[in-house]
Protein backbone atom coordinates (compact mmCIF):
# COMPACT_ATOMS: atom_id res chain seq x y z
CA UNK A 1 0.00 0.00 0.00
CA UNK A 2 1.34 3.32 -0.60
CA UNK A 3 2.26 5.45 1.81
CA UNK A 4 -0.18 8.44 2.52
CA UNK A 5 -0.29 11.68 3.89
CA UNK A 6 -3.41 12.96 5.85
CA UNK A 7 -3.95 16.78 5.41
CA UNK A 8 -7.52 17.22 5.85
CA UNK A 9 -8.27 19.75 8.22
CA UNK A 10 -5.41 21.80 7.67
CA UNK A 11 -4.83 25.37 7.23
CA UNK A 12 -3.60 26.66 3.86
CA UNK A 13 -0.34 25.82 3.41
CA UNK A 14 0.19 22.79 5.31
CA UNK A 15 -1.48 20.44 3.18
CA UNK A 16 1.41 21.95 0.48
CA UNK A 17 4.11 21.70 2.78
CA UNK A 18 3.35 18.42 4.09
CA UNK A 19 3.13 17.41 0.28
CA UNK A 20 6.32 18.78 -0.36
CA UNK A 21 8.71 16.92 2.49
CA UNK A 22 7.25 13.43 1.66
CA UNK A 23 8.50 14.72 -1.61
CA UNK A 24 11.58 15.45 -0.46
CA UNK A 25 11.86 12.49 1.79
CA UNK A 26 10.83 10.02 -0.97
CA UNK A 27 12.61 11.65 -3.85
CA UNK A 28 10.66 8.98 -6.50
CA UNK A 29 7.89 6.16 -6.33
CA UNK A 30 3.96 7.19 -5.12
CA UNK A 31 2.56 8.07 -2.51
CA UNK A 32 -1.16 9.70 -1.74
CA UNK A 33 -2.44 12.79 -0.36
CA UNK A 34 -5.71 13.06 1.62
CA UNK A 35 -7.33 16.38 1.58
CA UNK A 36 -10.75 17.86 2.20
CA UNK A 37 -11.44 21.29 0.04
CA UNK A 38 -10.80 21.78 -3.68
CA UNK A 39 -8.03 24.97 -2.68
CA UNK A 40 -5.93 22.05 -1.32
CA UNK A 41 -6.50 19.54 -4.16
CA UNK A 42 -5.70 22.79 -6.42
CA UNK A 43 -2.49 23.20 -4.63
CA UNK A 44 -0.86 19.68 -4.08
CA UNK A 45 -1.68 19.59 -7.96
CA UNK A 46 0.01 22.97 -8.77
CA UNK A 47 3.34 21.83 -6.54
CA UNK A 48 2.94 18.17 -8.43
CA UNK A 49 3.52 19.97 -11.49
CA UNK A 50 6.30 22.31 -10.05
CA UNK A 51 8.18 19.60 -8.51
CA UNK A 52 7.92 16.87 -11.47
CA UNK A 53 5.45 14.62 -9.64
CA UNK A 54 2.69 13.02 -11.87
CA UNK A 55 -1.12 13.23 -10.32
CA UNK A 56 -2.01 9.59 -11.16
CA UNK A 57 -5.55 9.97 -9.89
CA UNK A 58 -7.74 12.80 -7.82
CA UNK A 59 -10.40 10.24 -6.18
CA UNK A 60 -13.55 11.74 -4.39
CA UNK A 61 -14.12 10.37 -0.76
CA UNK A 62 -17.29 9.99 0.72
CA UNK A 63 -16.68 13.12 2.74
CA UNK A 64 -16.29 15.12 -0.11
CA UNK A 65 -12.44 15.22 0.56
CA UNK A 66 -10.42 14.00 -1.93
CA UNK A 67 -7.01 10.90 -2.33
CA UNK A 68 -4.43 12.29 -4.56
CA UNK A 69 -2.32 9.71 -5.95
CA UNK A 70 1.17 11.35 -6.99
CA UNK A 71 3.82 9.50 -8.97
CA UNK A 72 7.32 9.92 -10.18
CA UNK A 73 9.76 7.56 -11.85
CA UNK B 1 -20.07 24.81 -16.13
CA UNK B 2 -16.73 22.25 -15.59
CA UNK B 3 -14.59 24.52 -18.38
CA UNK B 4 -15.87 27.55 -16.14
CA UNK B 5 -14.38 25.72 -13.47
CA UNK B 6 -11.15 24.78 -14.84
CA UNK B 7 -10.49 28.38 -16.11
CA UNK B 8 -11.01 29.74 -12.62
CA UNK B 9 -7.66 27.29 -11.86
CA UNK B 10 -6.02 28.55 -14.67
CA UNK B 11 -2.96 30.79 -14.57
CA UNK B 12 -5.22 33.20 -17.12
CA UNK B 13 -7.78 32.72 -14.49
CA UNK B 14 -6.64 34.51 -11.80
CA UNK B 15 -4.80 37.49 -14.28
CA UNK B 16 -8.25 38.06 -15.05
CA UNK B 17 -9.45 38.37 -11.30
CA UNK B 18 -6.52 40.50 -10.44
CA UNK B 19 -7.46 43.17 -13.36
CA UNK B 20 -10.93 42.77 -12.47
CA UNK B 21 -10.30 43.91 -8.82
CA UNK B 22 -7.64 46.70 -9.89
CA UNK B 23 -10.24 48.03 -12.73
CA UNK B 24 -13.22 47.60 -9.81
CA UNK B 25 -11.03 49.36 -7.56
CA UNK B 26 -9.68 52.27 -9.39
CA UNK B 27 -13.25 52.79 -10.84
CA UNK B 28 -15.24 52.75 -6.85
CA UNK B 29 -12.82 55.69 -6.30
CA UNK B 30 -13.76 57.38 -9.13
CA UNK B 31 -17.56 56.76 -8.30
CA UNK B 32 -17.26 58.06 -4.97
CA UNK B 33 -14.68 55.83 -2.46
CA UNK B 34 -11.85 57.43 -1.02
CA UNK B 35 -8.39 58.07 -2.34
CA UNK B 36 -6.22 55.23 -2.96
CA UNK B 37 -8.81 53.35 -0.81
CA UNK B 38 -11.18 51.94 -3.33
CA UNK B 39 -10.91 48.80 -1.91
CA UNK B 40 -9.65 48.35 1.67
CA UNK B 41 -10.23 45.37 3.21
CA UNK B 42 -8.71 46.65 7.25
CA UNK B 43 -9.91 50.39 6.13
CA UNK B 44 -13.61 49.05 5.98
CA UNK B 45 -13.32 46.81 8.57
CA UNK B 46 -12.29 49.34 10.69
CA UNK B 47 -15.14 52.05 8.92
CA UNK B 48 -17.87 49.26 9.99
CA UNK B 49 -16.77 49.15 13.67
CA UNK B 50 -16.94 53.08 13.67
CA UNK B 51 -20.61 52.91 12.53
CA UNK B 52 -21.53 50.32 15.17
CA UNK B 53 -20.12 52.34 17.98
CA UNK B 54 -16.89 50.41 18.54
CA UNK B 55 -15.05 53.55 18.20
CA UNK B 56 -15.72 57.07 17.78
CA UNK B 57 -13.16 58.32 15.62
CA UNK B 58 -16.18 60.53 13.32
CA UNK B 59 -14.34 60.61 10.52
CA UNK B 60 -14.41 56.76 9.72
CA UNK B 61 -17.79 55.43 10.45
CA UNK B 62 -19.65 53.35 7.30
CA UNK B 63 -20.96 49.91 7.01
CA UNK B 64 -18.80 49.41 3.81
CA UNK B 65 -21.15 47.27 1.34
CA UNK B 66 -17.97 45.88 -0.68
CA UNK B 67 -17.14 43.59 2.57
CA UNK B 68 -20.88 42.17 3.15
CA UNK B 69 -20.84 42.04 -0.87
CA UNK B 70 -17.35 40.23 -0.26
CA UNK B 71 -18.50 37.56 2.29
CA UNK B 72 -22.06 36.93 0.06
CA UNK B 73 -20.14 36.67 -3.07
CA UNK B 74 -18.02 34.11 -2.07
CA UNK B 75 -21.12 31.90 -0.47
CA UNK B 76 -23.02 32.41 -3.40
CA UNK B 77 -19.90 31.01 -5.60
CA UNK B 78 -19.70 28.14 -2.83
CA UNK B 79 -23.04 27.20 -3.39
CA UNK B 80 -22.98 26.88 -7.33
CA UNK B 81 -19.95 25.64 -7.25
CA UNK B 82 -20.65 22.91 -4.21
CA UNK B 83 -17.74 23.91 -2.17
CA UNK B 84 -19.74 25.27 0.84
CA UNK B 85 -17.73 23.20 3.43
CA UNK B 86 -19.39 24.36 7.27
CA UNK B 87 -15.57 23.68 9.05
CA UNK B 88 -14.49 25.32 12.64
CA UNK B 89 -12.55 24.53 15.22
CA UNK B 90 -8.73 24.95 14.21
CA UNK B 91 -7.54 27.66 17.10
CA UNK B 92 -10.37 29.84 17.14
CA UNK B 93 -9.30 31.96 20.01
CA UNK B 94 -5.36 32.31 18.01
CA UNK B 95 -7.26 33.34 15.04
CA UNK B 96 -9.06 35.70 16.74
CA UNK B 97 -5.81 37.54 17.93
CA UNK B 98 -3.82 37.29 14.99
CA UNK B 99 -6.77 39.09 13.20
CA UNK B 100 -6.81 41.27 16.24
CA UNK B 101 -2.92 42.22 15.95
CA UNK B 102 -3.44 41.95 11.50
CA UNK B 103 -5.46 44.95 11.86
CA UNK B 104 -3.57 47.33 14.72
CA UNK B 105 -0.52 46.42 12.17
CA UNK B 106 -2.81 47.32 9.09
CA UNK B 107 -4.09 50.76 10.87
CA UNK B 108 -0.29 51.62 11.58
CA UNK B 109 0.71 51.07 7.85
CA UNK B 110 -3.15 52.61 7.42
CA UNK B 111 -3.92 50.27 4.75
CA UNK B 112 -4.58 46.20 4.12
CA UNK B 113 -2.29 44.15 1.38
CA UNK B 114 -5.24 44.94 -1.45
CA UNK B 115 -4.59 48.93 -0.60
CA UNK B 116 -0.97 48.79 -0.32
CA UNK B 117 -1.10 47.49 -4.04
CA UNK B 118 -3.68 50.48 -5.06
CA UNK B 119 -1.88 53.01 -3.23
CA UNK B 120 1.49 52.45 -5.05
CA UNK B 121 -0.80 51.82 -8.48
CA UNK B 122 -2.18 55.79 -7.29
CA UNK B 123 2.03 56.69 -6.90
CA UNK B 124 2.18 56.66 -3.18
CA UNK B 125 5.75 55.62 -3.09
CA UNK B 126 5.02 54.92 0.65
CA UNK B 127 3.50 51.55 -0.40
CA UNK B 128 6.41 50.44 -1.21
CA UNK B 129 7.61 50.09 2.77
CA UNK B 130 4.60 48.77 3.52
CA UNK B 131 5.18 45.98 0.62
CA UNK B 132 8.10 45.15 2.03
CA UNK B 133 7.32 44.94 5.83
CA UNK B 134 4.50 42.71 4.25
CA UNK B 135 6.95 40.67 1.83
CA UNK B 136 9.03 40.34 5.55
CA UNK B 137 6.42 39.32 7.70
CA UNK B 138 5.67 36.77 5.65
CA UNK B 139 8.60 35.27 5.07
CA UNK B 140 9.09 34.89 8.81
CA UNK B 141 5.56 33.23 8.90
CA UNK B 142 7.27 30.77 6.35
CA UNK B 143 9.69 30.06 8.55
CA UNK B 144 7.55 29.36 11.22
CA UNK B 145 5.49 27.31 8.57
CA UNK B 146 8.50 25.37 7.74
CA UNK B 147 9.77 24.52 11.53
CA UNK B 148 5.98 22.81 12.27
CA UNK B 149 4.17 25.45 12.96
CA UNK B 150 0.47 24.26 12.77
CA UNK B 151 -2.80 25.53 13.92
CA UNK B 152 -4.29 22.04 14.25
CA UNK B 153 -7.38 20.64 12.49
CA UNK B 154 -10.65 21.91 11.40
CA UNK B 155 -13.80 19.57 12.00
CA UNK B 156 -16.69 19.49 9.85
CA UNK B 157 -19.70 21.29 11.04
CA UNK B 158 -23.30 21.80 11.06
CA UNK B 159 -24.64 24.07 7.76
CA UNK B 160 -25.81 27.06 10.07
CA UNK B 161 -22.18 27.61 11.83
CA UNK B 162 -21.20 27.86 8.46
CA UNK B 163 -23.77 30.53 7.89
CA UNK B 164 -23.36 32.98 10.90
CA UNK B 165 -20.43 35.21 9.38
CA UNK B 166 -22.85 35.88 6.48
CA UNK B 167 -26.12 36.24 8.54
CA UNK B 168 -23.88 38.91 10.00
CA UNK B 169 -23.52 40.39 7.22
CA UNK B 170 -27.18 40.76 6.17
CA UNK B 171 -27.48 42.00 9.60
CA UNK B 172 -25.10 44.70 8.57
CA UNK B 173 -26.55 45.52 5.15
CA UNK B 174 -30.07 45.80 6.73
CA UNK B 175 -28.48 48.48 9.28
CA UNK B 176 -27.02 50.05 6.61
CA UNK B 177 -29.93 50.62 4.59
CA UNK B 178 -32.56 51.44 7.75
CA UNK B 179 -29.83 53.26 9.70
CA UNK B 180 -31.45 52.92 13.22
CA UNK B 181 -30.60 55.50 15.70
CA UNK B 182 -29.80 52.99 19.11
CA UNK B 183 -27.92 54.96 21.24
CA UNK B 184 -29.00 56.76 24.16
CA UNK B 185 -32.37 55.18 23.91
CA UNK B 186 -33.11 55.64 20.28
CA UNK B 187 -32.07 59.08 20.44
CA UNK B 188 -28.70 59.11 19.11
CA UNK B 189 -26.19 56.27 17.23
CA UNK B 190 -25.19 53.85 16.46
CA UNK B 191 -25.63 53.70 13.51
CA UNK B 192 -22.90 55.94 12.97
CA UNK B 193 -22.53 57.49 9.64
CA UNK B 194 -19.45 59.95 9.28
CA UNK B 195 -20.05 63.57 7.52
CA UNK B 196 -16.89 64.58 6.21
CA UNK B 197 -13.70 62.46 5.92
CA UNK B 198 -13.09 58.81 4.66
CA UNK B 199 -15.65 57.78 5.92
CA UNK B 200 -18.29 59.97 4.15
CA UNK B 201 -16.85 59.24 1.04
CA UNK B 202 -18.54 56.11 -0.41
CA UNK B 203 -20.31 54.78 -3.71
CA UNK B 204 -23.73 54.12 -3.58
CA UNK B 205 -24.85 51.18 -1.34
CA UNK B 206 -26.04 49.66 -5.04
CA UNK B 207 -22.65 50.02 -7.06
CA UNK B 208 -20.37 49.39 -3.77
CA UNK B 209 -22.89 46.01 -3.14
CA UNK B 210 -22.53 45.17 -6.74
CA UNK B 211 -18.77 45.16 -6.92
CA UNK B 212 -18.52 43.13 -3.76
CA UNK B 213 -20.48 40.30 -4.82
CA UNK B 214 -18.51 40.27 -8.21
CA UNK B 215 -15.10 40.25 -6.72
CA UNK B 216 -16.34 37.84 -3.46
CA UNK B 217 -17.53 35.28 -6.09
CA UNK B 218 -14.23 35.66 -8.63
CA UNK B 219 -11.85 35.70 -5.95
CA UNK B 220 -13.72 31.98 -4.22
CA UNK B 221 -13.09 30.71 -7.52
CA UNK B 222 -9.32 31.49 -7.61
CA UNK B 223 -8.64 31.92 -4.42
CA UNK B 224 -7.09 35.03 -4.87
CA UNK B 225 -5.04 35.90 -1.79
CA UNK B 226 -1.77 38.56 -1.59
CA UNK B 227 -0.32 37.26 1.37
CA UNK B 228 -0.40 33.43 -0.36
CA UNK B 229 0.65 35.01 -3.50
CA UNK B 230 4.14 36.05 -1.33
CA UNK B 231 4.31 33.03 0.63
CA UNK B 232 4.17 30.36 -2.46
CA UNK B 233 7.04 32.47 -3.76
CA UNK B 234 9.45 31.91 -1.18
CA UNK B 235 7.65 28.26 -0.19
CA UNK B 236 7.64 26.76 -3.37
CA UNK B 237 8.65 29.15 -6.12
CA UNK B 238 5.45 28.99 -7.55
CA UNK B 239 4.22 32.63 -9.31
CA UNK B 240 0.34 31.41 -9.93
CA UNK B 241 -1.29 33.74 -7.40
CA UNK B 242 1.27 36.67 -7.72
CA UNK B 243 0.50 36.44 -11.04
CA UNK B 244 -2.91 37.77 -10.00
CA UNK B 245 -1.75 40.19 -7.77
CA UNK B 246 0.50 41.64 -10.34
CA UNK B 247 -2.26 42.27 -12.42
CA UNK B 248 -4.36 44.11 -9.96
CA UNK B 249 -1.34 46.24 -9.63
CA UNK B 250 -1.06 46.85 -13.32
CA UNK B 251 -5.01 47.67 -14.23
CA UNK B 252 -5.12 49.61 -11.15
CA UNK B 253 -2.18 51.54 -12.48
CA UNK B 254 -3.17 52.22 -15.61
CA UNK B 255 -6.70 52.77 -14.93
CA UNK B 256 -6.03 55.69 -12.91
CA UNK B 257 -3.63 57.02 -15.51
CA UNK B 258 -6.71 57.27 -17.99
CA UNK B 259 -9.16 58.70 -14.51
CA UNK B 260 -5.91 61.48 -13.84
CA UNK B 261 -5.87 59.45 -10.10
CA UNK B 262 -2.45 58.75 -10.48
CA UNK B 263 0.02 61.49 -8.43
CA UNK B 264 3.57 59.97 -7.83
CA UNK B 265 5.48 60.64 -4.45
CA UNK B 266 5.81 60.50 -0.81
CA UNK B 267 4.47 63.62 0.96
CA UNK B 268 0.79 64.66 1.66
CA UNK B 269 -0.55 60.82 -0.23
CA UNK B 270 -4.05 60.61 0.40
CA UNK B 271 -4.84 58.57 4.10
CA UNK B 272 -1.17 57.78 4.33
CA UNK B 273 1.84 58.82 6.42
CA UNK B 274 5.69 59.15 5.78
CA UNK B 275 6.99 57.51 8.58
CA UNK B 276 8.88 54.70 6.65
CA UNK B 277 10.14 52.44 9.93
CA UNK B 278 6.58 52.06 10.67
CA UNK B 279 5.18 51.73 7.49
CA UNK B 280 7.68 48.68 7.32
CA UNK B 281 7.22 47.36 10.71
CA UNK B 282 3.23 47.64 10.90
CA UNK B 283 2.75 45.71 7.70
CA UNK B 284 4.96 43.31 8.84
CA UNK B 285 3.35 42.69 12.06
CA UNK B 286 0.02 42.21 9.70
CA UNK B 287 2.33 39.92 6.74
CA UNK B 288 3.31 37.72 9.92
CA UNK B 289 -0.19 37.72 11.57
CA UNK B 290 -2.12 37.08 7.66
CA UNK B 291 0.74 33.90 7.25
CA UNK B 292 0.18 32.40 10.71
CA UNK B 293 -3.57 32.38 9.97
CA UNK B 294 -3.32 31.23 6.76
CA UNK B 295 -4.59 33.90 4.47
CA UNK B 296 -4.94 38.26 3.48
CA UNK B 297 -8.12 39.74 4.94
CA UNK B 298 -9.66 39.38 1.78
CA UNK B 299 -9.17 35.86 1.69
CA UNK B 300 -10.39 35.46 5.30
CA UNK B 301 -13.60 36.83 4.07
CA UNK B 302 -13.88 34.67 1.36
CA UNK B 303 -13.18 31.64 3.36
CA UNK B 304 -15.44 32.83 5.87
CA UNK B 305 -18.13 32.59 3.07
CA UNK B 306 -17.55 29.07 1.92
CA UNK B 307 -17.95 27.87 5.50
CA UNK B 308 -15.39 28.50 7.27
CA UNK B 309 -16.03 29.35 10.82
CA UNK B 310 -12.42 29.66 11.81
CA UNK B 311 -11.93 32.18 9.21
CA UNK B 312 -15.02 34.04 10.35
CA UNK B 313 -13.48 34.64 13.89
CA UNK B 314 -10.20 35.96 12.29
CA UNK B 315 -12.79 38.64 10.90
CA UNK B 316 -14.40 39.69 13.90
CA UNK B 317 -10.57 39.69 15.95
CA UNK B 318 -9.92 42.29 13.06
CA UNK B 319 -13.20 44.67 13.85
CA UNK B 320 -12.55 43.99 17.21
CA UNK B 321 -9.21 45.40 16.92
CA UNK B 322 -9.73 48.03 14.40
CA UNK B 323 -12.10 49.43 17.61
CA UNK B 324 -9.54 48.73 20.12
CA UNK B 325 -6.72 50.75 17.85
CA UNK B 326 -8.85 53.86 17.65
CA UNK B 327 -10.23 53.75 21.49
CA UNK B 328 -6.29 53.29 22.42
CA UNK B 329 -4.71 55.87 20.08
CA UNK B 330 -2.73 53.10 18.51
CA UNK B 331 -4.42 53.62 14.70
CA UNK B 332 -2.08 56.07 12.37
CA UNK B 333 -3.54 59.05 10.40
CA UNK B 334 -2.29 61.36 8.04
CA UNK B 335 -0.39 63.11 10.64
CA UNK B 336 1.48 60.50 11.67
CA UNK B 337 1.64 57.55 13.67
CA UNK B 338 -0.67 56.80 16.41
CA UNK B 339 1.23 57.75 20.15
CA UNK B 340 0.98 53.91 21.24
CA UNK B 341 0.98 52.48 17.81
CA UNK B 342 4.71 51.64 17.45
CA UNK B 343 4.53 50.02 21.31
CA UNK B 344 1.23 47.92 19.95
CA UNK B 345 2.73 46.89 16.79
CA UNK B 346 6.62 45.29 18.75
CA UNK B 347 3.96 43.32 21.29
CA UNK B 348 1.71 42.14 18.45
CA UNK B 349 5.29 40.77 16.68
CA UNK B 350 6.28 39.33 20.15
CA UNK B 351 2.39 37.71 20.26
CA UNK B 352 2.62 36.24 16.79
CA UNK B 353 6.30 34.94 17.43
CA UNK B 354 5.31 33.46 20.95
CA UNK B 355 2.63 31.73 18.46
CA UNK B 356 4.53 30.98 15.77
CA UNK B 357 7.57 29.34 18.32
CA UNK B 358 4.98 27.65 20.73
CA UNK B 359 1.88 25.97 18.22
CA UNK B 360 4.44 23.65 16.86
CA UNK B 361 2.63 20.26 17.20
CA UNK B 362 4.45 18.23 14.53
CA UNK B 363 0.68 16.83 12.51
CA UNK B 364 0.96 13.06 11.41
Amino acid sequence: MAEQVDARGLSCPQPVIMTHNKMKELKKGIFEVMVDTDTSRENISRLARNEGWEVVESKKTQDSGYIITLKKE
Amino acid sequence: MSNLKTFFGTRWGIISVGVCIGILAALLQKWGNPPNMGICVACFERDIAGALGLHRVAVVQYIRPEIIGFVLGSLIAAYIFKEFRPRVGSAPIVRFILGFFAMIGALVFLGCPWRALLRLAGGDGNAILGLAGLASGVAVGVLFLKNGYSLGRNQMTYTSVGWILPLIMLSLFAFLVFAPLMGDGGKSGPIFFSEKGPGSMHASIAVSLMVGLLIGFFAQRTRFCTMGAIRDIILIRNFHLASGLFALLIAAFVNNIILGQFHPGFAKQPVAHTNHLWNFLGMSLSGLAFALAGGCPGRQLFLAGEGDGDAAIFVLGMIFGAGFSHTFSLASSPAGVGFYGPHAVIIGLLVCCYIGLTMRERIK
